[in-house]
């Protein structure tokens, strides 16, 4: 986020060089999430094995950020917005690398599901993958544009995610009671199915942190939520 | 951090509640407010009608770039420059309902109540108790008793008692650079005086005597009002709890120092508190 | 940081041009050295023959009669003692009376009239005085002193002698408080001092010791004046320490003993010079170890 020209230059350059990780982070991580969404559709193991075996680079970038920002903190001493900005990169890295955990943890179950029978259509999760995705995208470009508006339409727009996220629910507790041998796939499926909704939770937090980065305080208002899965009864069909 | 934070908070919560470093609080009571202050060097104005107050009890640094009016104002608060002829100041600095900055107040009487601790330590040409004691025979009469015991108050509450108890009859130029700087300390406070301006007082001390002198003021502020110049932010970050930014002359903003430093209101302050600047 | 914003290097250096700059560089460097030497050699030359003569005639003519007895008629095997006693009364008083005025006047200028047309003027005055001939000063206070009085006095010496110490004092002094950094007063002000407590207890303790020094050199330099005692004490050939009438002082005498035909005064001026010449040289050892020595 480096604005203007710093009279350290090479802390400006610091300043963007730790940018430049959180953007590779972020990019990484989307292509986890579409990837593992993909090998879930396309029932690709070894897609899915690749989002596996490729998300200890986002752990390293996080390892990274993490010493890197420590540094900036112990020898620039940062004050007012690049303060703000060192800190949201932490926390931003953070939650980039649980986003990577989620995507990896789904990757795995698609492994477990391609060999089962298919349970359903997966347009849902499609649809949610491309949402969260997008939000992510979003979320760390408002970071490098510091565009608060933008975060702010991160933020709000994580409701259709949790619908998408209510709709799977009710579906795959409706197969599972419809035939027992879907429960194994199904109960993947829900697990992924919660992954991607962890996501986009995380990709609203990064909105939040970038409203933080830039303005220097918190959103106030009370976020739209619709994940009701935790309400949600499904009658057996006897 | 936040068990620490609740400790001070703790302790400093017999004035006043919350500390206001870790509660981002100030103490409502100002002990000296300035009300549409201008200062002239001549003609040149250096100070543009500046409106803030001290709160009673808390350390308010000022900061800013060289020339921005922040010494300057300081040397208001205990008329400093009436000893120059050419400066003068306009408006209004309150404390106790008075205007220190009319022409009838009485100087010595003044600070008295304003101590002035400077940027190079400045010890006088005689022992270490004289030196104490020269500023108490100014305003009061003790006999040697009463002054014993006022000398090692003021040495003990500037932290440096231990260090030259047994040396009280030797010269004060004999101490290091930061001794001598704490003995300053002591010779101002050895006056009992209400608020204490600090101009850049450890500009010329290492580290270690830098922060024995920061401790020191976090010390001091539970009796005094405290006013502290620094061209260094880090230690305004480390010592205020109010600090204002001073540019061009003018108040820019200022705000509780959590605040100040981590998402000030102003652009210019903005800029100058991350470095980027002109 | 990266290499292209560093200004692109100077071509390489043509070795023939810089052997030749630095031959006519050490040339002259050379010739300044010498004349430089040749000059202080000069000087030293007749500042030594000066000094062999002056403690070869003097040790020669130096006995302990010189401190024991006064002047005498020619061959009558006299001393110097009430002219070494004059000079002392006479520098003595001079001292006390022109120190204070010169301090009080140093600090004046110094802490008071500091950016003042008035004490500009008054550094002015003082420094023409510094400087002025000593006989100007001798025929003011014959003027003064001795022609509206009647006649020639100590009194009329001891004041001549003031006022030509006073302006080494108020330069001594006014230089040494300038020295007094700005914060230390403003560090006195600042605990509610008056301004003259400021002045007494702080500022003239930190100068006191270039002030004295320049008390001492004053004394150096009007021990040895003649000339303006010549219109003022006039000199006196027998014992004597009443100021109101002339008195004995060793520069006068010597004067007037080697101008003499005598070769016994002769020898006895030689013997007052090299008095004065040690006590001169002892003051300013005096002088200058008490200003290193306080640094």
């Amino acid at each position: 986020m480096p604005q203007e020209q710093h009279t350290v230059r090479s802390y400006a350059e610091e300043l963007k060089r730790l940018s430049g990780i959180i953007m590779r982070m972020g990019g990484l991580a989307e292509r986890q999430v579409a990837d593992a969404t993909a090998a879930l559709v396309d029932r690709d193991t070894e897609l899915a094995a690749a989002v596996v075996q490729r998300d200890v680079e986002i752990d390293a970038l996080d390892t990274e950020v993490e010493s890197f920002t420590v540094q900036l903190l112990a020898l620039r001493q940062p004050m007012g917005a690049d303060l703000r900005f060192i800190v949201a990169a932490m926390r931003i890295s953070q939650d980039l690398e649980r986003i990577g955990d989620y995507a990896r943890n789904a990757a795995k179950r698609a492994i477990v599901i391609s060999q089962q029978p298919l349970v359903g259509s997966l347009n849902g999760f499609q649809r949610m993958a491309r949402l969260v995705q997008e939000n992510l995208k979003n979320a760390i470009d408002a970071l490098v544009t510091k565009d608060v508006a933008k975060a702010h339409a991160v933020w709000a727009a994580d409701e259709p995610v949790d619908e998408i996220y209510n709709g799977i629910f009710r579906e795959m507790l409706t197969h599972m009671m419809e035939d027992p041998r879907n429960i194994t796939a199904a109960t993947h499926l829900l697990f992924i199915a919660k992954n991607l909704e962890r996501i986009g939770d995380h990709a609203t937090n990064i909105a939040e942190t970038v409203h933080y980065a830039v303005l220097g305080d918190a959103i106030t208002e009370e976020r739209p939520k619709a994940d009701a899965s935790a309400y949600a009864v499904v009658r057996p069909p006897s | 951090m936040s068990a620490t934070m609740t400790d001070q908070a703790t302790q400093s919560a017999g004035f006043g509640g919350l500390s206001a470093r870790s509660s981002a609080e100030l103490n409502q009571t100002a002990r000296i407010s300035i009300r549409n202050l201008d200062f002239f060097y001549g003609t040149n104005k250096a100070l543009k009608s500046i409106n803030m107050d001290y709160p009673e009890k808390q350390v308010t640094g000022m900061i800013g770039p060289s020339g921005c009016g922040k010494s300057t104002l300081l040397r208001v608060l205990n008329r400093m420059y009436s000893l120059y002829p050419g400066q003068r100041a306009t408006g209004e600095v309150l404390m106790d309902g008075n205007n220190i900055i009319a022409d009838d107040v009485d100087m010595n009487a003044l600070r008295s109540k304003v101590g002035m601790v400077f940027q190079k330590p400045t010890p006088f040409p005689m022992t270490i108790y004289e030196n104490i004691a020269f500023g108490i025979r100014l305003h009061e009469k003790l006999n040697r008793a009463q002054m014993d015991e006022r000398i090692e108050w003021a040495l003990t509450r500037a932290a440096i008692w231990g260090e030259v108890k047994d040396r009280l009859n030797t010269s004060a130029m004999g101490l290091s650079g930061g001794q001598q700087q704490r003995l300053c300390i002591a010779r101002t406070i050895a006056v009992r005086p209400e608020v204490i301006l600090f101009d850049e007082p450890t500009s010329a001390l290492d580290p270690i005597s830098t922060l024995k002198i920061e401790e020191l003021i976090d010390e001091l502020k539970r009796d005094f009002t405290i006013a502290i110049v620094t061209h260094n932010m880090q230690q305004a970050a480390r010592c205020a709890d109010q600090v204002a930014f001073f540019y061009l002359g003018e108040l820019i903003e200022v705000a509780p120092a959590a605040q100040l430093f981590t998402a000030p209101k102003e652009q210019k302050t903005q800029e100058y508190i991350t470095g980027r600047f002109g | 940081m990266s290499a292209t914003t560093q200004p692109a290097l100077a071509p390489a250096k043509n070795a023939a041009v810089a052997a030749r700059l630095g031959r006519s560089r050490k040339r002259g460097d050379m010739m300044a050295r010498s004349l430089s030497l040749l000059a202080t050699s000069i000087g030293l030359i007749f500042l030594t023959s000066i000094l062999v003569t002056l403690f070869y005639k003097g040790f020669n003519a130096m006995n302990l009669s010189v401190f024991t007895e006064v002047t005498r008629p020619p061959g009558s095997n006299g001393g110097l003692l009430n002219a070494i006693v004059g000079s002392l009364i006479q520098v003595a008083l001079g001292t006390a009376i022109g120190t204070p005025i010169g301090m009080l006047v140093g600090t004046y200028l110094a802490e008071y009239a500091r950016g003042s047309a008035f004490g500009g003027m008054v550094r002015f005055v003082s420094d023409i005085l510094l400087s002025a001939p000593s006989i100007l000063i001798g025929l003011f206070v014959y003027s003064l002193l001795v022609l509206p009085f009647g006649g020639f006095s100590g009194w009329a010496g001891v004041a001549a002698l003031a006022i030509i110490i006073i302006p080494i004092v108020v330069r001594t002094t006014e230089d040494m408080l300038s020295l007094i950094p700005n914060t230390l007063r403003e560090a006195v002000i600042g605990l509610g001092s008056p301004k003259w407590k400021m002045i007494v207890l702080v500022c003239w303790r930190s100068a006191i010791s270039g002030i004295i020094t320049g008390v001492l050199l004053g004394i150096a330099r009007i021990a040895g004046e003649t000339a303006p005692l010549l219109f003022t004490s006039l000199g006196n050939n027998a014992w004597s320490t009443d100021l109101t009438q002339p008195l004995p002082s060793l520069p006068i005498t010597i004067y007037s003993y080697a101008g003499s035909p005598f070769q016994d005064w002769i020898e006895l001026a030689w013997a007052g010079a090299l008095v004065i010449t040690l006590a001169v040289l002892g003051l300013n050892i005096a002088a200058r170890s008490l200003f290193s020595g306080k640094k």
